[in-house]
């Protein structure tokens, strides 16, 4: 049976030098939540999903995917396993064509079936909205559509969890609500894990927060929950 | 036309010329076009790491001598006949690129460069150590008997074209074949972007160290075919220069594309020998060459008329 929880952590903690940057983290996330990661610069909510991803080795502590261990995996098996992740700073291929980047990700897993892996691609970029850009270089698209393909290469990835590092950064408004629509697809196809400033997008997509500061789990709950609490105003607005 | 039948047909139509090269062309000129077709599959192999995977290495003479001392000891001192030779070769440079590719794999950039080099010497240097079976920088001579291949004799001027030719084309259709598919769509995405390739979901290490593998291996092939097919061994081949060459050959016919390291070693060969050996001319070609089309002869043509070429 699958676990009720994809991903869970037990005193997850990143030392840089005698610095905490997390700080025993327990963490869990229910299978097919949107889950939002929020906190103010530095927090650690970066730091935390690198070593979900496997980008970066955890100090102590565990990691559990889908209910097995994965402390010790290296990113591209955890990957493999279900999870995808998009950068926070853009990072596509940047001299290949916008096709061929999403391709590459789906190849991963369909392999040498070229019908299949064409379909999954016509697919992908029909959902996202990039058919017209398909053959352009990744590069030359506007940093809007750039972070769109990135979303696009986790989503060829048919991902049982979803990370997505402060996806509408730097985003107009409109391309926000595109990809807010977007997110509320995804609910019921794959678990989202998503860290992000824009607390618009936030209280509107998840179904629940938790708030990062120093390092450390400040609050869990609901958007209306969060919204309340003194300790997260705190946080935010250097409270009394 | 679908972009895989123009590169089937681009490949194919190479090979025929270089047939038709034969009957045409003068015997001196036919007899370089052998010697280029040689190094030009070391360039190959060389521009499967470089110009696919993007790793640099300065140490592939150790390849290209891996497969030559391969062959050539396993037929000088051995006696084996020519079959089992190049196989030797084949070995010997798939064992070598192996380790090596294991141990460099632990850096990269200016470290994998230079750990590459210090191996290739090392190799070169383990040559002139054991002077007594390689004759150093001297080297053997394989007896002309010796130089055939199912009855075939390979130090006829003909026959050494076209086993040239056949190993060339074999290895020109190899790699452009590999680089169509999954394996190595996926080593251009660690050349273009190697975190966003590990992101993705690949063992950026495995691709790397087969790449490597591959890379050494064709190049051995190479080695071991100019071993034969010229009937000499020499520790020169597996000095610095001889890691040089390939790095220029795919840097001017033009990096990550399948005939540019022919067209790449047939200039470069060329270039010397109408300069009469003057290297400042070819200094200043080169020169040229690197300011004005940075990404190749092939590089350059791709990029304004030809975006298909493979």
């Amino acid at each position: 049976m699958a676990a009720v929880n994809i991903l869970e952590t037990k005193g997850l903690t990143k030392t840089y030098g005698g610095l905490n940057a997390n700080y025993n983290i327990d963490f869990t996330l229910p299978r097919g939540e949107i889950h939002a990661l929020i906190g103010p610069n530095g927090a650690g909510k970066s730091t935390f999903v690198g070593m979900l991803s496997g980008r970066i080795p955890a100090t102590r502590g565990k990691v559990w995917f889908d209910g097995a261990e994965v402390t010790r995996l290296p990113a591209h098996k955890r990957i493999s396993l279900g999870i995808a992740y998009t950068f926070q700073i853009t990072s596509v291929f940047g001299k290949l064509p916008v096709r061929e980047n999403v391709a590459l990700a789906v190849r991963r897993i369909l392999g040498r079936d070229r019908e299949a892996v064409r379909a999954k691609v016509d697919g992908v970029m029909e959902r996202v909205g990039l058919t017209e850009q398909a053959d352009q270089l990744a590069g030359d698209l506007s940093y809007g559509h750039q972070r769109v393909l990135e979303i696009a290469m986790g989503l060829a990835q048919n991902p049982e969890l979803f990370i997505l590092d402060e996806p509408t950064q730097g985003l107009a408004l409109p391309e926000v609500e595109a990809f807010m629509q977007l997110v509320k697809d995804l609910r019921g196809e794959t678990t989202i894990l998503l860290i992000e400033h824009n607390m618009n997008v936030v209280m509107e997509v998840s179904d629940s927060l938790t708030v990062l500061n120093n390092g450390e789990v400040l609050a869990r709950g609901t958007p209306e929950e969060i919204r309340a609490n003194a300790d997260v105003q705190a946080a935010y607005l250097g409270g009394a | 036309m679908s972009d895989i039948s123009r590169i089937h047909l681009l490949h194919a139509a190479m090979v025929v010329a270089l047939v038709i090269c034969w009957f045409v062309l003068p015997v001196y000129h036919a007899g370089n076009l052998a010697r280029i077709m040689v190094f030009a599959i070391y360039a190959m192999g060389y521009n499967l790491l470089f110009g696919y995977t993007g790793l640099l290495s300065l140490g592939h003479a150790l390849f290209f001598g891996a497969g030559m001392y391969g062959l050539g000891l396993a037929m000088h001192l051995g006696g084996v006949f020519a079959g089992p030779g190049i196989l030797a070769g084949l070995i010997t440079a798939l064992v070598v690129s192996g380790v090596v590719g294991f141990l460099a794999l632990r850096t990269s950039g200016v470290a994998f460069m230079i750990v590459t080099l210090m191996f290739a010497q090392a190799g070169y240097l383990t040559v002139l150590l054991f002077g007594t079976y390689t004759r150093g920088d001297e080297g053997f001579v394989l007896p002309q008997a010796t130089r055939a291949l199912m009855g075939i004799d390979l130090s006829d001027a003909q026959n050494r074209y076209f086993a040239a030719l056949i190993l060339f084309g074999i290895v020109l259709f190899f790699i452009g074949w590999l680089v169509r598919t999954p394996f190595g769509r996926c080593l251009v995405a660690i050349r273009e972007n190697e975190e966003r390739a590990r992101m993705l979901g690949y063992d950026i290490t495995r691709h790397k160290l087969i790449a490597v593998i591959l890379s050494g291996t064709i190049s051995g092939l190479s080695g071991a075919a100019y071993c034969l097919l010229f009937g000499s061994a020499q520790a020169a081949f597996a000095a610095v220069p001889y890691s040089i060459f390939p790095l220029l050959y795919v840097l001017l016919g033009g990096m990550g594309t399948t005939i540019g390291p022919f067209v790449g070693t047939l200039f470069m060969f060329y270039l010397i020998d109408w300069s009469g050996g003057n290297m400042m001319v070819a200094g200043v070609v080169l020169v040229a060459l690197a300011l004005f089309a940075p990404t190749g002869i092939l590089g350059e043509i791709r990029r304004r008329f030809t975006p298909w070429l493979p």
